[in-house]
């Protein structure tokens, strides 16, 4: 069960401690100078602050999702947290490590995963793709075996070990593009996009991957995202970034908050009546035939207005939709 | 050295991918067959009007013609390989996936470019080497020492035909489109190594500066040493040693300009 941890060879994962905080970045900063044409010779150096001064931990083994806008900063900063760009400004560290400096020596410890590349060798069936993995990472037999195991049966991949990539599909790939990144026990995974392009049921098999991979192995996970199902049902924790700033830190409840988003009541009456008056906290905001729609407060309950309605109108059937966070979001965006 | 281990996979993992390639090795081994004969035949007509031109009897030329057939992919001579793949990553920013990774990219792609040749100077040399020695007489050696030294003078062409093609990737960074510039590189190994002729045949200080050039070293000089024109302990010490010293003057090069493109990268952004 849980607590095992080392090389045990047989299935289980390493467990790590779940304490103190694995990623810091402190006013981190990333200024590109671009420079634009502006006449047949003339050019002019412009400065964008791709990434203006954000500052966050995440703590071990918790999963954190990005969100922000196309162009928001969310990849850049992505990028500094593996070393491959390094800050203009601030600090920042990835499991005690600085990532712009050591950068192979990070590479070994983190795992990152494109939803719009690979990792995998095109022409070599997955099996051959990961025994190149475990030369890379030099990983101990055993626990490769080990954790090849686990990832085949999680992510269900006996049957495409020995398929060229290159005849996988979109969702198979990304199965295996996820399983590459943990062979070498990451302490931390970045995931950039996981379930783009992917349809549903690729999308839950990899959301309840990571979720098992999070309770098992303690790996510290960040992904960024635009598909807002991924923040609801893996997040504990939400950043928002837009124009390279920090919009939001904190609960996925706490953005409804934030973002004074509303659930929706729609009840069904037994006729046609005018729009639904008095229930206090709630007005209605729609109405069509017999059918009402009643907007209130996500933090408040929806027991008295409920039984307020049932009280005074002839009521048929109800239900209750959850609020939109993709709306709560795009208040925020439009709201700066 | 530790990471030895991981060059070898890479470099056998290379080798199978290339030989999944069945039916275009088959087309490649035809088309330097019927190349080999085509040129085979014009080297017949000057060789018949000038005999001994570059050094070089009749047999011995046409072994020319066909080892340069033989080597043609191995070595790259027509550009690919490596230095296809690489452009393309560079172009698409797969090349991104490379650096989050704890290896050094031009080891990598040396061991992966190591792997096809071995299977190019398998699968695409020696049928039309046979060919060539069954359709014509070959001045083909038989000392056993000499077949030895050519292996591995056959390996440095490769390696030195590698650091070239890596360069030439490696401005990709710069250029994002380095097509035009692999055809000038194309062009000037065909020409330089001899593949369009030997470089023996030209005259002149011409002849003397194209034989010290890089490109020498990837069909010039093996092919010389598979004719026995290098004899002696000495001569051939020489021959390898041109080889070797281009190949680490360019691979040097080579980790030169890669550190220019990483920083770059790392500085300015995929």
């Amino acid at each position: 069960m849980d607590g095992m941890d080392g090389v045990d060879g047989v299935g289980r994962m390493a467990k790590r401690e779940r304490s103190g905080d694995c990623i810091e970045v402190e006013g981190l900063e990333k200024v590109f100078r671009v420079r634009r044409r502006t006449g047949p010779l003339r050019r002019e150096r412009r400065e964008v602050r791709a990434v203006d001064g954000i500052s966050f931990t995440v703590p071990r083994g918790q999963i954190a999702g990005f969100i922000g806008p196309n162009g928001a900063g969310k990849s850049t900063t992505i990028k500094m947290l593996t070393g491959i760009l390094t800050p203009s400004g601030g600090r920042l560290r990835v499991a005690g490590i600085e990532p712009s400096r050591d950068r192979t020596k990070l590479a070994r410890r983190i795992g990152v995963v494109f939803g719009q590349r690979t990792t995998l060798w095109w022409d070599l069936p997955l099996r051959d793709s990961y025994a190149l993995v475990r030369r890379i990472y030099r990983i101990p037999e055993a626990r490769y075996r080990a954790n090849l195991e686990r990832c085949v049966e999680l992510l269900d991949l006996g049957a495409l070990l020995e398929v060229p990539v290159r005849q996988l599909s979109l969702g198979q790939r990304m199965r295996g593009d996820i399983a590459a990144a943990l062979l070498h026990d990451p302490e931390v995974l970045y995931l950039d996009e996981p379930t783009i392009g992917l349809d549903v049921i690729s999308k839950a098999q990899v959301r309840e991957f990571l979720r098992v991979l999070n309770e098992e192995r303690s790996t510290t996970v960040v992904l960024t995202t635009h598909d807002l199902t991924d923040i609801e049902q893996l997040c504990e924790r939400v950043v928002v970034i837009d124009h390279g700033r920090l919009m939001y830190d904190g609960s996925l409840a706490g953005l409804h908050e934030v973002g004074e988003s509303e659930r929706t009541l729609v009840v069904d009456l037994e006729r046609e009546l005018p729009p639904i008056e008095g229930v206090p906290g709630a007005r209605t905001v729609r109405t069509e035939g017999p059918r009402q729609w009643l907007a209130f407060a996500a933090s408040a309950s929806a027991a008295p207005i409920v039984s307020r309605i049932a009280a005074d109108y002839p009521l048929v059937d109800l239900s209750l939709r959850e609020p939109d966070i993709e709306a709560v979001i795009a208040r925020m965006y439009a709201g700066r | 050295m530790r990471h030895l281990p991981l060059y070898f996979a890479v470099l056998g993992s290379s080798f199978r991918r290339y030989s999944t390639y069945r039916l275009a090795t088959a087309a490649g081994v035809f088309t330097n067959t019927v190349f080999g004969f085509i040129v085979a035949y014009t080297y017949i007509a000057l060789w018949s009007q000038r005999p001994e031109l570059g050094g070089y009897d009749q047999a011995q030329a046409l072994t020319f013609v066909w080892l340069g057939q033989a080597l043609l992919a191995a070595t790259a001579l027509m550009g690919g390989g490596a230095q296809e793949e690489l452009e393309a990553r560079i172009r698409t920013g797969d090349v991104a996936v490379d650096l989050y990774r704890p290896v050094d990219l031009q080891a990598w792609w040396l061991a992966a470019d190591l792997g096809r040749a071995a299977f190019q100077l398998l699968g695409r040399g020696i049928v039309p080497m046979l060919v060539g020695a069954f359709a014509f007489q070959l001045a083909l050696p038989t000392a056993p020492l000499t077949w030895a030294v050519f292996a591995v003078s056959v390996l440095l062409a490769v390696v030195v035909g590698y650091a070239l093609r890596y360069l030439l990737a490696l401005t990709t960074f710069w250029l994002m489109d380095a097509a035009g510039l692999s055809t000038v590189g194309v062009l000037l190994s065909i020409f330089f190594s001899g593949m369009l002729l030997p470089l023996t045949v030209f005259p002149g200080t011409f002849g003397e500066v194209v034989r010290q050039l890089p490109w020498a070293a990837m069909l010039q000089v093996p092919a010389d040493v598979l004719l026995e024109e290098r004899a002696g302990a000495g001569s051939l010490a020489r021959a390898l040693g041109f080889q070797a010293g281009w190949a680490l003057v360019l691979l040097a090069a080579g980790r030169a300009l890669q550190s220019v493109a990483t920083r770059k990268v790392v500085v300015q952004g995929g």
